[in-house]
């Protein structure tokens, strides 16, 4: 795969999609790449579904609105159903299969399946299913170094919670080792 | 060089106006510009300023009439709708010789439309923003960084030339985020006032602000100066940025939200062997027919893409005085034209599918 | 000689525009002499409405600054948000404040913005050539009224201070009127009231004067007075609707 990723984040909103999104770009802004974030925005507050486009670029970003992904992280069934057919050939998929209970029928595409809310769950680490899948996105890309996956998840959590970096990088190894 | 961290652009509009030394915010919550009034609702507070939730939006952009009369860096910002609520203010402020920032946000329309990224109000912006003989200036950025760039620039010349200034941002540069870098937080030396309804503290003739005259040569006479003003920031201050025209046979012009998807269909065509390059408004008033003419010289065509149902493809005809063709492409409604659309609509310049 | 009578210095020198028998001119005194002696004109800031008044930015020696129809006090918390030390009044009459403003000077009230407004009320749209005003009284015949103010089409007339009243923002509100020495002065001290609760930080003061309008209503002055008294008074009545610091009732 190229440096270049165009990633697409999808979800229910409440997951943690636009947060995993943030921890991204971060991720590419500590290697100085040229980063755009860009949310789904609706009137649904909760509960809806949500999305998220995140561009890493060695180059300026034209369009920030990923139309046709390289990396697809799909955490729910209708945004699986909905963009599936839209990630770039030989790009990468990664399916929440606890929430989403059916399999990838395109060959063209690298996929992996990780259970990230139930892992999340079993191993007290409510609400980070989202990371979990950052972390098998590390493994599988490597679209960002170690040191500045760390430093992304550190700017992400807010200075007043900085006790729940630890539990963010259980998740993130958690992904990688699954 | 400073450090470089990712913000949305409602936020970064709203930090760098806070930089550029406005500390008087007056807004009414609408998307998708909310992310600003709730920035400058935690941030003005802290450092002596006024962020007030007004009553409407006629109201705050009154608020903000009130406000730089006395003198002091004032703005307001909102999406379309509440935009159109805003033209009086902006009248009577164009009328009455005072600067202020206005911030569009925009999103579909017409009437309450949608809340997806539009650029639909690029008359309303150039042509119309309030009733009367009148412009404002009005800045399109592109990426976050630019919107940090030019509310500096836009507070900067509406002083210098006592009158309204708009950032014609959408929905997508207010909700996306990208990496940016801040201004020095230098205390600025902001320039002197002597026209402000400040209190003349016995010192001075009292100072009026006001845009009714009763007498029609008066009224006439005071206009037509304005419009000489307007002139000489045609000549001095457009503002655009080129890309790839150095041979183009074709030019896509496009602003804001919509010129990152022609860069990127440019970038594609150019490794299709298509010579085409884009011109880049960065000013929409003044409107850049500068660098317009000279390229009607050499290319042959011009694509205008825009997210609306063609607006600013006048003034692209208008500034090359219809010397060459000048197509059209746009979505509307809130919908963003892809790199793949716009690289079609390339093609067929050639006469090539 | 002794001087016994003078224009307020707070006046300027313009002669007034309005009309015989038009009250204006009094209130614009009674304002300027409070101005004067509370020795405030060179930190204030007034704002001139839409209609009649409109053009006493010519007449206030005082910064003056012109606001769209009904605006007068969103412009004016602007101003006082801008630089609070400063005191900063509003002169609205009917139409610009209880019809097109209704929603800035509600909210003003309520947000307890520190100004003073002087409400002229005179039931009708001078400016404009006399038409129903919100606060036209009921069966009264003005231009768009011919037949009188017929409640069930146009409704009931406003009674601001008594709305106002309501309001946990509202310092001063207050009905007054200039059709006697002894109104006029007492209206003078409602004024200067509404300016020194300004200065003293209890919040917004809104003065109502009953004002009057011989032109459209079609009649003299001394008439006019009458009428006032006769139809104006008893439907909005003189007095002290609200007098205590903003928020005393929450405390």
């Amino acid at each position: 795969m190229s440096d270049n990723y165009n990633m697409l984040l999808a979800g229910f909103g409440g997951q943690g999609i636009l947060f995993a999104g943030k921890v991204i770009a971060y991720g590419g802004l500590m290697e100085g790449k040229e980063i755009s974030w860009l949310p789904s925005y609706g009137p649904e507050m909760r509960g809806g579904t949500a999305n998220c486009s995140i561009c890493v670029s060695d180059t300026p970003i034209g369009s920030p609105l990923v139309l046709s992904p390289n990396v697809f992280i799909a955490m729910n069934l209708p945004s699986f159903d909905k963009f599936i057919d839209s990630v770039e050939a030989g790009g990468t998929v990664i399916v929440d299969s606890f929430l989403i209970n059916k399999k990838v029928e395109r060959t063209d595409v690298k996929t992996f399946y990780v259970p990230a809310t139930q892992l999340a769950e079993e191993k007290g680490l409510k609400g980070l299913a989202n990371i979990i899948l950052i972390g098998k996105l590390f493994k599988e890309t490597g679209f960002c170094s170690w040191a500045s996956l760390e430093k992304a998840i550190a700017k992400c959590v807010p200075p007043r919670k900085q006790h729940l970096c630890a539990s963010n990088i259980q998740a993130i190894k958690l992904g990688m080792e699954y | 060089m400073a450090e470089r961290f990712l913000m949305k652009g409602n936020e970064a509009l709203a930090e760098a106006a806070i930089q550029a030394g406005c500390k008087h915010f007056f807004g009414y919550p609408i998307t998708p510009q909310t992310e600003l009034a709730a920035y400058m609702s935690k941030r003005l507070p802290k450092i002596g300023g006024t962020y007030l939730q007004a009553e409407s939006e006629l109201a705050a952009a009154n608020m903000v009439l009130g406000a730089t009369s006395a003198g002091v860096r004032a703005m307001t910002s909102s999406s379309s709708p509440g935009i159109s609520l805003k033209t009086e203010a902006i009248s009577y402020m164009a009328g009455s010789d005072v600067p202020a920032l206005i911030i569009n946000v925009q999103r579909g329309g017409p009437g309450l439309g949608g809340i997806q990224p539009s650029q639909s109000d690029y008359w309303q912006a150039t042509k119309a923003p309030g009733h009367g003989d009148l412009h404002i200036l009005v800045f399109a950025p592109a990426t976050v960084q630019e919107m940090v760039n030019l509310v500096g620039k836009a507070f900067d010349l509406g002083d210098k030339y006592r009158m309204p200034a708009m950032i014609l941002a959408d929905g997508m540069l207010g909700q996306m985020m990208e990496p940016v870098e801040l201004p020095d937080t230098m205390e600025q030396q902001l320039p002197e006032k002597p026209w402000a309804t400040c209190g003349h503290k016995n010192a001075r003739k009292h100072n009026v602000i006001n845009s009714l005259y009763l007498t029609p040569q008066a009224l006439e006479e005071l206009v037509v100066e304005r419009f000489k003003r307007y002139e000489v920031i045609k000549e001095n201050e457009q503002m655009w940025q080129e890309y790839r025209t150095e041979d183009a046979d074709y030019v896509v012009v496009a602003f804001g939200a919509s010129s990152r998807v022609a860069m990127s269909a440019v970038d594609t065509a150019r490794e299709q062997g298509i010579r085409v390059g884009l011109l880049r408004p960065i000013t929409l008033f003044p409107f850049p027919t500068k660098p317009l003419k000279k390229l009607a010289e050499t290319a042959q065509k011009f694509l205008c893409v825009e997210m609306n149902m063609g607006q600013m493809v006048d003034d692209v005809r208008l500034a090359i005085e219809c010397k060459r063709p000048v197509e059209f492409f746009g979505r509307t409604g809130g919908i963003i034209p892809t790199p793949a659309e716009v690289l079609n609509e390339i093609k067929k310049l050639g006469g090539t599918k | 000689m002794a001087v016994v009578f003078e224009k307020p210095k707070a006046l300027t020198d313009v002669p007034f525009h309005y009309c015989p028998g038009c009250t204006h001119g009094i209130i614009h005194r009674l304002v300027a002499e409070v101005i004067d002696e509370l020795g405030i004109e060179g930190n204030t800031v007034g704002v001139s409405p839409v209609g009649c008044a409109v053009m006493n930015y010519d007449y206030f020696g005082c910064d003056m600054v012109e606001a769209p129809h009904g605006r007068a006090p969103a412009v004016a918390t602007g101003l006082k948000r801008a630089i609070p030390e400063n005191i900063v009044f509003t002169y609205q009459g009917d139409g610009d404040l209880a019809a097109i403003g209704t929603a800035e000077t509600v909210h003003s009230a309520t947000r307890g913005e520190n100004i003073t407004v002087i409400f002229v009320n005179n039931t009708i749209y001078g400016m404009t050539g006399g038409q129903m005003a919100p606060t036209s009284l009921p069966g009264q015949i003005t231009q768009t009224t011919p037949y009188g103010r017929d409640v069930n089409s146009a409704g009931y007339p406003v009674r601001v201070c008594e709305m106002l009243s309501t309001l946990d923002g509202v310092a001063l509100a207050q009905r007054v009127a200039v059709d006697n020495v002894k109104n006029v002065m007492a209206a003078k001290k409602a004024i200067k009231k509404g300016f020194q609760n300004q200065i003293d930080k209890k919040g917004f003061s809104i003065i109502e004067v009953l004002s009057t309008c011989p032109t459209n209503w079609g009649l003299d002055p001394i008439s006019s007075l009458d009428w006032l008294r006769d139809n104006m008074m008893p439907y909005y009545p003189l007095g002290v609707y609200k007098d205590e610091e903003k928020g005393a009732r929450i405390k």
